[in-house]
Order: C-alpha cells, then structure tokens, then sequence
C-alpha cells in the first residue's frame, strides 16, 4: 500500500495568479489614488504585519505574549537613533531598527523564558514597561516627552508619504512570504508540535526552546519593522504610546476574530478591523470595550475565528499542513 | 536613620503587594491560570467603594463591595472561564485579557481619567511616632497587618478546611477530585471568588493610601506578579516575602532618586529570575 502526502490544496493552486494580481494593483496605487488612501493603506499593512507576528508567536508558536509592545518600541526608538542620530538613509535605517530590535530579542528572551504560561504573558508586560522606564532616561530620545524623525524635514509631503507607502509594502510582502516559508519549513513544524504539546514535541526530538526562541527574536524583528513604520507614518514617537498595551489588544483581537493559526486568519481580521475602526473611533472608549466582548464571544463561540468558521479549516490559500491519503489499490 | 525609615515603610508598603498578589497566586495555584485582569478589578473595587461611600460611608460602602466582588468572581468562573479552561492555556489568557480591556474602558468611560482618592478621615493621616525621624502611619500598618492576616486565612483554609481540601485536591488532579465526587467547577468557582475578593480588599485599602485611576490596573497587576515570582510560585508565604522584597527595593530605590522607585523593584525582580528563578520560598515537594 502507498500513500500520497499533498502540501498543496484545490485553492492553493490559484493562489500565485490571485497574489499577483493584487500585488500589480497594490503597486499600482501610489500612481492611481490619492495619498490620502495611501495612507489608510499604510495603516492596515501595519495592522497586518501585528498580527501576522503575533499569531507567528502564538498560534503557531504556543507563545501568548501581552509585552510585545516593548519591540514596537524598540523599534520606533532605533529608527530615529540610526536615521536621524548616526545619519544612516531613511531604507538603512528601518533595516538596522528591526535587526536591532531582533538582537535585543535575545538576550530578553533568555529572561522571559524562565516563565511558562500565563506568567510568560505578564513576563513580556514588565519587559515593556521596563524598556520604557529606561527609555524615557534617555535625554537624546527626548524623554518622557518623546522626539521627532527629521529624516523628512526636506521632503515633499506627497513623494513621502509615497515612499513610505512602497516601504511598507514591501515589509508587509517580505513578512507574509516569510511567515509562509517558515511555517512549511522544518522549524514550522516543530513550532507546531510544541504548540499542540510541548512535551511530547519535545520527546520526539524538538528542541523546544531552540524552536521557540528562535521564533521570538523573528517575530521581533517583524514587530521593530512595525515600529519602524509607525514612526514613519507619525513622524513622532512617545513613550507611553509606543509602548502602550492597546497595540497588544488590537493585535490579539485581530488574531482571535479572524482565525489564530491559520495565515489567513489575522490578515482577514486586519481588514475587518480596519474597516470597523473609522465608525467605531467616534465611540470614545467605548471603541476597545467593544473589541473585549467581541473578543470573549469569539474565544467561546467560534475559537477558529471567522476564517476557520467560513472555511470550516477546509480552505487554504496558504497551506502549512501535511495530507496524507490512502493511494486506492489499481491506480 | 533615613535608610531605616525607607526600610520600614519599604516593609508595610510589602504588605500592600503581597495583598494584591494573595488571589493571583491563589487562583493560579488552584487552576493554572493567570488573571491578566486581576489588578482592574483591584481597582474596579476602589471605585465601586468611592461611589457607594459617596452615598453612604467609607465601612458601609466596603461591607457591601467585597461580597459583591466576590460573587462576580465565581459567576465569571461558572460562566465563561471554566469553559475557557477546557479550551487549552490561550482560551483563558485571551479571556482575562479582555475583561482587563473591558474594565480600564469602561471604568475610563464613567469616571474619566481623572486621578482620585477613597477619603478616611483620621486613618490616613494618623501614625505612631517612633522618634524624631521615624513614624509608622496607621493605614500602612493596618494594609500590612491585613496583608498577614489574609495570607493566615487562606492557609488556614486550605489546611485546616474541608472546603480547602476538596480545593488542593483539585489543584493536584483534577480528574481524580472529580471521581471523589468533588464538583471541580464550584471550587474553580470558589476559587476566582476569594481571588477577586482578595483583590478588592487591596484595590480599597490601595485607593485609601494613594490617589488612583483606571489605568493602574496593569501596575497593580505588574507588581502583584512581581511579588508572586519573587516570592516563589505556589508559595503563600513566599508571596508575603516577595511583596515585602518588592516594597522595601523600590522604597530604597526612591531614596536614592525618587524616579528610580518603581525601576529599581522591576530590577529585583529581574535579578531573582536571573539568580534563583524557583523564588526565594518555593513551594516544598510533596507539600
């Protein structure tokens, strides 16, 4: 008896056509729409790097971090040292923020893995705050009152904006690409295993911390870029705004609503959020308690979120998983 | 003598943390889960108190909230954590985490973002006089006291109680609690009850001590795990330590500048989980 192992699935196949032509289209933007729109669409690219990120950590990773925060900080922070302080290029400089931030990764997370679990999560919460205490010593980054990107002091506001625009389309890209190429690579699978049960990963031969810290410093060098991005749609970083635990709520709520471990979960729900954002921004407050219920009801009621309640996890343009079916006997 | 007074003021401020931190550890300890909400709903309470003391006063408002705190804490149980619990270890995080969300908001919503106080009469300014630099202030002493008091109280409870046993037998296994005849949900119940009902005492005797507004929750939270994983996990007698531990370092980090208070207590914390990651009083095999 043989067996037939597909990666690919009915959809998949028109997957690269379909991406293409969104791709030309989205690349065609800055040339067709106002920057107005540009910038709206720098806003959900950035939504989606969050939660690509995020759900990399959590859904796939068993990691479930409330501090991430603390690398989007990192990375607003690095941009404006490497940009405006050592003078590097506007493109250098957002490539150094998120290496950076990636490198800082490091030795934190030989801290905030000394906690399993829940206590991870609020681990990653005091590494945040702490970062920002530390931050706001810093007179050369303004302090606690926060300070400017003049990298763009001389430039156009519309050549900006456009280039800032083609910037985070690229990331957004290299991040989704990234993302996909990891989760069907070796380490994908791995992260998957310990993601279902550490332990039994672990003795079939995952070096489940190896796995784990590996995704963690990945994933902040994907949140610095986010930071990096902000900063440059901004033009002004603050602490307690770049490091403000509300990123953590939006990313989480993204993730929980449209589908935690699929890739094409938080992508739908960056877009979902995207669009509920402008009418519910008019409600104050009210706007995040919103997002909590919303939240809880899907955590209870439709835990694959809206993308596996759709699809019902028979759908996937992005296939990360192995078929195996019984080849019939004849053919 | 400064230093002295920094130290025991560093000490009775510890018994604050460790107040905050008893229903962290508790809840975590009986079912494995942390509250990322547990510090808004400390303050949740310190409002309620200041709107029902507003109609009524300060010892009637706290009589009404604490029961009230803790029977939103077992009905939250029954009805959305327990189910949560089935769904792995994200289910309940995700869940805690937006109740956190919900309360800051919503607290933002009603009383706005102003900073308030729960106002005391004579508790909060009265104090002992030790010497010429030294005093004991009377609330910080009484929060302490009920911080020791507590601690006693749940462990009487869970050594000396048949409620308490029924509550380790299930923190030890589950499955086995239940074929015993112990009805799991109810003591996860009770649980999240005492845990919010701890909370509530110290998010009151907290609002007494300091001005106060909804977005502390998160510190509260921040510093309660502090004492937790300090202390040792699972240890009620090592969160007392760790909360003092937490007190006294930021209080002697405020002496030495007063912006490096709360820096220099993230730093302890960080120190142990670098040198003595099990905390300073682990929890005894087989106890």
């Amino acid at each position: 008896m043989s067996i037939l192992i597909k990666r690919s699935t009915k959809v998949s196949n028109f997957a690269i056509p379909v991406f293409a032509i969104i791709l030309i289209a989205l690349f065609l933007v800055p040339s067709q729409l106002d920057f107005s729109y540009q910038i709206k669409f720098v806003d959900l690219f950035v939504l989606i790097i969050l939660a690509t990120m995020w759900n990399l950590l959590a859904g796939f990773g068993g990691l479930v971090s409330v501090g991430q925060q603390a690398f989007i900080g990192i990375g607003a922070y690095s941009l404006i040292a490497f940009t405006d302080i050592r003078g590097f290029g506007v493109i250098p400089g957002l490539i150094l923020a998120a290496v950076f931030t990636g490198l800082l990764a490091i030795p934190l997370s030989f801290l905030v893995f000394r906690l399993k679990g829940g206590y991870f999560a609020i681990g990653t919460w005091v590494i945040a705050e702490i970062i920002k205490l530390i931050t706001v010593q810093f007179q050369a980054l303004g302090g606690g009152a926060g300070i400017s990107l003049a990298a763009f002091a001389d430039t156009e506001r519309e050549d900006r904006i456009r280039f800032v625009y083609l910037a985070a389309l690229v990331v957004v890209i290299v991040i989704l690409v990234g993302t996909f190429v990891l989760m069907r690579s070796r380490l994908g699978l791995a992260l998957t295993a310990i993601r279902d049960d550490a332990t039994a990963a672990g003795t079939l031969g995952v070096n489940v911390t190896a796995a784990q810290r590996t995704v963690f410093v990945l994933v902040a060098m994907g949140f610095g870029a986010a930071g990096a991005l902000i900063t440059l749609t901004n033009l002004r970083v603050q602490p307690d705004d770049i490091f403000s635990v509300n990123y953590s709520a939006i990313m989480i709520f993204i993730v929980v609503v449209g589908g935690l471990g699929t890739i094409e979960g938080p992508i739908v729900g960056a877009i979902l959020f995207f669009l509920l954002q402008d009418q519910l921004r008019d409600y104050g407050s009210i706007y995040l308690i919103i997002l909590g219920i919303f939240a809880i009801v899907s955590v209870l009621v439709a835990p694959r979120g809206i993308w596996g309640f759709i699809t019902r996890n028979k759908v996937s343009f992005f296939p990360t998983r192995y078929v195996v079916t019984k080849k019939k006997e004849g053919k | 003598m400064v230093w002295t007074n920094a130290l025991i003021q560093g000490l009775l401020t510890g018994g604050l943390y460790a107040l905050l931190a008893a229903g962290l550890s508790l809840v975590f300890g009986v079912m494995r889960i942390v509250n990322l909400a547990h510090g808004d709903f400390s303050i949740l309470a310190a409002f309620l108190v200041l709107t029902v003391a507003g109609h009524t006063n300060l010892w009637l408002g706290t009589i009404a909230v604490l029961p009230v705190m803790a029977l939103l804490g077992y009905s939250l149980q029954r009805s959305m954590l327990n189910k949560s619990i089935s769904m792995g270890v994200l289910s309940p995080l995700l869940i805690t985490f937006a109740f956190s969300i919900i309360i800051q908001n919503a607290l933002l919503k009603f009383f706005s973002s102003d900073s308030r106080s729960i106002q005391t009469d004579w508790l909060g300014s009265a104090s002992i006089k030790i010497n010429e630099s030294i005093s004991i202030g009377l609330l910080p002493l009484l929060t302490f006291s009920i911080g020791v008091l507590l601690t006693l109280s749940i462990h009487f409870y869970l050594t000396r109680t048949r409620g308490g046993r029924a509550m380790r037998a299930t923190s030890d296994d589950p499955t086995a609690a239940e074929l015993v005849g112990i009805n799991n949900r109810h003591i996860y119940g009770l649980a999240t009850g005492i845990g919010l009902f701890a909370a509530g005492i110290a998010g009151i005797l907290f609002g007494m001590r300091t001005q106060f507004s909804p977005s502390l929750g998160p510190i509260a939270l921040i510093f309660a795990f502090e004492a937790v994983i300090i202390g040792g996990l699972g240890s009620l007698w090592g969160t007392l330590l760790g909360g003092i531990v937490l007190g006294v370092s930021q209080s002697i980090g405020a002496q030495i500048n007063p912006a490096f208070g709360v820096l220099t207590g993230h730093l302890v914390f960080i120190l142990i989980l670098l040198i003595r990651p099990q905390g300073l009083l682990p929890k005894q095999k087989g106890n």
